[in-house]
């Protein structure tokens, strides 16, 4: 009992005891964004300004979209920039993302291209410690993986990789034997096959 | 606005009302000293006087619209120097129709300051601290639908207002907010007052401008205004660095903005708005939850319209409070945490709900899976991120609540009131249930004691339910919400997204300078009142007649209400106390009265009104009334903590 006599916590319950109505009801209410979890791949087209990068990456962290990887650059259109973003969440959460995208004043268009038919590639250096004893195996891997071997030193090389992040993902994983002494990658990009154009979209 | 008059000296346009009155009134017992203490401190330039009534007149007369593309060139003002950047600005802001904005100098924006007195139709208000005129510009949109604008130097200043930003932020109100900066060459050198501003206010506003060049402002306060204005409303923060206020200005302001990546959603999709219009037909105990968007939309009549229409009773929003004329039959209250309960109860049994210009805020629905759990959802809202963000809905209309009502009311057919009358009876049987206390209407609380909700109530009544109340944060909000009766469209102005204590009395400021034709009162706790009662100076310099209405509990009420029935009545710091707040008043100029019984509550509201200038009731109101019912967190509608009654003691 409260000091002034005012409410006990078991008087809580107190309900609305509707009926039910007529008509079919929806099932129990769901909350957005507890779907499965999925990886999803984003392009946004931006205008090609200072602080566009930090506007989106600030958006991204403060709604706690878990971004994995972001790639920038320029497109033939010097006003604008491409993002690609690989992100996960289940889908309502990743269309979330997307319409928080577009209040960005910046932001020209974002599409999810996860089903979509593209090309996606990323490119990765690794520095791999390889001697006389080993090197053949490297090359050997490396060749499976269609990477190319572009710098060779006495113990170790650099093998450039491309491919999508789970081909790279392997090729990584076989090298990690040998042992990996540096290790960059660029980020997913990509794009989509046929002739649409999602920068031609933006062209007005 | 003129610095020039600063000698002028006026008779303070006082007038301690005599009316009679049973409320204590300290310094109204024949001693002119308060009067002569405002004489003094009265040194508005020209204040009061004739020459003050034509600048004003002449500045509302440049004002109208169709002189408004006609401002004057320097050269016409009979100037010669050439025109800077803070001409520019100046320029920009009467194009833009802004005729007061709220400001504070400092080192960066003297150059600002400096040309300010050669624009005499653009009144500037000197708050006592950037929130304050942050808040005030916040509250002068919400009032009149326009952009507010605040001004405040680097650093400090600029830190100052980003409380005040971030509120208009979560409630959608549009204001450009302008920052000076250290000169270009000095930023990220850690100059004097420097502050990566525009890094600080990127996540709370709608959008910000770092600008270095005199020639980009007429550009960037063109796009600034129509961003703020434009789609759902929001702060706009325009940082200018020194030189660029003072570099020469060439650019001329462009007629038209061009932004290719801010394109709102005005026109509903029609497919969706038949898919509106089918799922009326067929709900049996429909319900329209009025949110901030229709008042900003101005869509209050196809509202009403709608609702008469197909007979459909309407619920609010805490910011959609006065979306719907409370005396309306079908118009029931607001809903969610503190909302009415027999508002709730039609959430929950509803079988369809129409969420107009509302998002789904945690203190409306509760604990989500349980929210309206028979109800499909329509959802008509301008900002796409808004459908589907807190709760998945069947019918998402992304659009302009009123263009979207306007296409929609055609296809609604017009439902016989008769077929609804069960529906409705049993609503205002809940209606009855729910508006029944012991005490509301008697005055008192327990042990004669006031209770604040009839102080509320009564405000209400003595303004004719005309007046503007600004409320502040905590249990006053929720008390001015629920009880003083609201009537007209955008009467009632409350913090809800980010509940800013301290919101209260410079916001009623804004209020009361937009709109001059109507009362205004400011209702506040004594905890959010300390955290911003300098603006008590400004109401007085700047002849604001706002009325606050104090609701002293000595308490930081809604934490004490919370540790009473959350935390085991564990009361760390929620007591607090006060100054003497007649005599603090008083210091200010601004007329003081108390009531501290049921009895002295109407004579203490009638004397504030009759002053004509600011003037401040303390009502000393029970200290340990909560805010009845609550919705406790994590919980839903259906879960409502009730108070028990007790018989009243007289
Ligand atoms: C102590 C405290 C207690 C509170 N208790 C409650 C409570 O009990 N009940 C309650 O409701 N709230 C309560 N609140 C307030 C709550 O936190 C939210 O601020 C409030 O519910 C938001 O209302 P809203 O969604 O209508 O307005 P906003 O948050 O302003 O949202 C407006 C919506 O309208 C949309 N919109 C804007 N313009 C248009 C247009 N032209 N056309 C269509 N859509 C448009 C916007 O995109 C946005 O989605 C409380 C706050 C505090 C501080
Ligand atoms: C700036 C700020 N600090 C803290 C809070 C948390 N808070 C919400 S209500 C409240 C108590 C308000 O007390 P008071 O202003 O006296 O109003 P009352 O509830 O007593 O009417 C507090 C501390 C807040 N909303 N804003
Ligand atoms: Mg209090």
């Amino acid at each position: 009992m409260s000091p002034n006599g005012q409410m006990p916590a078991d008087q809580a319950a107190n309900s609305a005891a509707p009926q039910a109505p007529a008509h079919t009801a929806p099932p129990a209410r769901t909350m957005p964004g507890h779907g499965e979890v999925h990886r999803h791949v984003l392009v946004a087209i931006v205008l090609n300004k200072p602080g566009v990068l930090n506007r989106v990456a600030s958006l991204m962290r403060a709604r706690s979209f878990n971004i994995e990887t972001l790639a920038v650059s320029h497109t033939d259109l010097p006003e604008v920039s491409r993002m690609t973003l690989t992100l996960r969440g289940d889908d309502v959460a990743v269309e979330q993302a997307a319409k928080q995208l577009y209040r960005l004043i910046d932001v020209l268009k974002v599409q999810d291209v996860t089903s979509d038919p593209t090309v996606e590639h990323e490119i990765a250096l690794i520095k791999v410690r390889a001697d006389d004893r080993n090197r053949g195996e490297v090359l050997t891997l490396a060749e499976m993986y269609k990477a190319k071997v572009v710098d060779l030193a006495a113990e170790s090389l650099i093998v450039e990789a491309t491919g999508t992040e789970a081909e790279v993902d392997a090729l990584i994983g076989l090298l990690r034997g040998f042992g990996i002494k540096e290790l960059v990658r660029s980020g997913t990009v990509v794009m989509s096959r046929g002739a649409g154009s999602i920068e031609e979209a933006v062209k007005r | 606005m003129g610095t020039k008059e600063g000698d002028a000296r006026t008779v303070a346009r006082n007038g301690r009302s005599s009316t009679a009155t049973t409320a204590e009134t300290p310094a109204s017992d024949g001693t002119d000293k308060a009067d002569q203490r405002r004489e003094r401190i009265n040194h508005t330039p020209g204040a009061g006087t004739e020459r003050a009534a034509a600048i004003e007149a002449g500045r509302r007369e440049m004002l109208t619209d169709n002189l408004r593309n006609q401002i004057k060139s320097l050269a016409e003002r009979g100037l010669t120097r050439p025109r800077i950047g803070a001409d520019a600005v100046c320029e920009a802001l009467l194009r833009q129709g802004v005729e007061v904005f709220f400001g504070y100098p400092g080192g960066v924006v003297l150059p600002f300051y400096d040309v300010l007195g050669d624009y005499p139709e653009l009144r500037h208000v000197l708050v006592r601290h950037e929130q304050g005129g942050a808040h005030a510009a916040d509250g002068y949109a919400r009032a009149t639908g326009k952009v507010g604008v605040c001004l405040g130097t680097s650093g400090p200043g600029a830190t100052n207002l980003v409380t005040g930003i971030g509120n208009a932020q979560l409630d959608s109100v549009p204001i450009v907010a302008i920052t000076g900066n250290v000169v270009g060459s000095l930023l990220g050198k850690d100059a004097f007052q420097e502050i990566d501003i525009t890094g600080i206010t990127l996540p709370c506003t709608k959008h910000n401008y770092l600008v270095r060049e005199a020639n980009d402002i007429p550009r960037v306060f063109a796009e600034a205004f129509h961003i703020a204005r434009t789609g759902r409303p929001g702060p706009v923060h325009v940082d200018l660095t020194k030189d660029a206020l003072m570099g020469v200005c060439t650019a001329e302001h462009p007629e038209v903005v061009d932004l290719p990546g801010f394109k709102p959603t005005f026109e509903g999709h029609p497919r969706q708005i038949r898919l509106f219009a089918q799922e009326i037909a067929k709900a049996r105990r429909p319900v329209i939850v009025a949110g901030h968007g229709v008042l900003i939309a101005d869509a209050t009549n196809e509202l009403r319209e709608l609702a008469e229409k197909a007979q459909i009773p309407v619920v609010h929003t805490l910011l959609g409070v006065s979306a719907m004329d409370e005396t309306h039959p079908l118009s029931f209250g607001f809903v969610g945490m503190h909302g009415w309960k027999h508002a709730n109860k039609l959430i929950q049994s509803a079988d369809l709900l129409i969420a107009l210009g509302m998002r789904f805020d945690d203190r409306v629905t509760g604990h989500v899976p349980t929210f309206a759990p028979y109800a499909r959802i329509v959802h008509v809202d301008i900002d796409p991120a808004e459908i589907g963000k807190n709760v998945a809905v069947e019918i998402p209309i992304v659009g302009d609540v009123k263009r979207v009502l306007v296409a929609l009311l055609p296809q609604v057919a017009q439902v016989d009131p008769e077929s609804r009358a069960a529906y409705l009876a049993e609503i205002a049987e809940w209606r009855a249930e729910s508006e029944k206390t012991p005490w509301h209407g008697s005055g008192a609380w327990r042990d004669g004691q006031l209770s604040a909700d009839f102080v509320v109530c009564k405000i209400g009544e003595a303004s004719n339910h005309d007046a503007t109340i600004v409320a502040d944060v905590g249990q006053n909000q929720m008390w001015a919400a629920r009880y003083a009766g609201f009537r007209r469209p955008n009467s009632h102005i409350s913090s809800g997204g980010l509940g800013t204590m301290g919101f209260g009395l410079p916001a009623a400021m804004g209020a009361a300078i937009g709109r001059p034709d109507k009362e205004t009162w400011a209702i506040v706790g004594d905890g959010g009142l300390q955290m911003t009662v300098q603006e008590l100076m400004t109401l007085v310099q700047d002849h604001v007649p706002v009325k606050i209405a104090l609701l002293d509990n000595h308490k930081l009420g809604m934490v004490r209400q919370w540790q009473e029935l959350v935390y085991a009545g564990n009361y760390h710091s929620s007591h607090l106390l006060g100054p003497d707040w007649i005599k603090l008043a008083e210091a200010y100029g601004v007329a003081g009265f108390r009531a501290s019984t049921p009895e002295e509550v109407g004579p203490a509201i009638a004397a504030a009104r009759a002053v004509d200038g600011p003037a401040l009731v303390h009502f000393e109101i029970a200290e340990q009334q909560n805010v009845f019912p609550m919705m406790p967190a994590g919980k839903g509608l259906s879960d409502l903590l009730e108070e028990q009654f007790e018989e009243p003691k007289q």
